[in-house]
């Protein structure tokens, strides 16, 4: 029964999407984390997605999704002269973490959003399955 | 129309349900193809699929044969048959999309929500004429008016 795989399915995607809102999370909670050098300093992390394919059946339907790793973006660090700053280096410079609160926000709007898709999709899917069970009563 | 059989064979009761068995199935693998739709909305290069259901529903009832498989037609007898069908043998197309994406992502997401909706309102309304030959059925076999 088909009908059963869109729980599956939506199932992977509400997975996905809450790794994507823990993951803005800790980039939203780690926006202030300031470090006295680049190498400790937190960066923004971003999911990576990817769809799942049912080799079994057919290569090119897909069943879903998934998170393959989680990447540290590469942009610039803010360095700050703040030399009263408890973590200020020898130099009395300190530095922020690469996140851009905009991006995150908008990241969350986005995964919240889609998570919502999802359980409407799971929600409809199970009405479809009750009236089916009731055929014929 | 008065059959020379009596009772009602096997081969009666399958046809008794008519095109709503077969679009049933039909329903719920499309059902099954736009949740991967909406599952992969964030997925970067992933390409939207559908079905073309109407055709795919003429093709059903149009086949004599029990398989009902629509495959690509084979000239020769080593040719190899193709595979792009799901278990019914419906061919999956890919969507074309009105506005293109960066990522190379082609789900829509209101039209893969409505395209849902629209199918699981159609699949009811399958639901409910198999409910009405069941019924019926029953009501002739109990006696009742």
């Amino acid at each position: 029964m088909s009908l059963f795989n869109v729980f599956d399915i939506a199932g992977t995607a509400m997975t996905a999407q809450s790794v994507r809102m823990n993951v803005t999370a800790s980039n939203m909670a780690n926006a202030d984390s300031v470090s006295s050098s680049t190498g400790q300093t937190y960066r923004a992390r971003q999911p990576i997605f990817e769809a799942v394919f049912n080799d079994l059946v057919d290569n090119n339907i897909s069943n879903g999704v998934r998170v393959t790793g989680v990447v540290e973006s590469q942009s610039e660090l803010r360095k700050e002269y703040q030399p009263a700053h408890p973590q200020a280096d020898g130099e009395g410079y300190i530095y922020y973490p690469n996140v851009n609160p905009i991006e995150e926000m908008t990241n969350m709007i986005s995964a919240s959003r889609s998570y919502q898709n999802s359980v409407e999709v799971i929600n409809a899917s199970k009405q479809m399955l009750l009236q089916t069970l009731r055929i014929g009563q | 129309m008065c059959s020379s059989k009596s009772y009602v064979g096997i081969d009666e009761m399958d046809n008794l349900f008519g095109i709503h068995a077969d679009a049933l199935k039909l329903r719920a693998n499309r059902a099954e193809l736009l949740a991967a739709n909406i599952a992969n909305a964030d997925t970067p290069n992933f390409k939207a699929r559908d079905i073309d259901f109407e055709a795919m529903l003429n093709q059903v009832a149009n086949s004599a044969n029990t398989y009902r498989t629509a495959s690509i037609e084979r000239t020769h007898q080593a040719h190899l048959e193709g595979n792009n069908t799901n278990k019914q043998g419906a061919e999956i197309l890919y969507r074309t999309t009105l506005q293109p994406t960066l990522d190379g992502n082609t789900v829509d997401l209101h039209a893969e929500r409505s395209a849902f909706m629209e199918n699981s309102m159609q699949y009811q309304a399958t639901l409910r004429f198999l409910n009405g030959k069941i019924n019926g059925l029953k009501m002739a076999i109990r006696g009742e008016l």
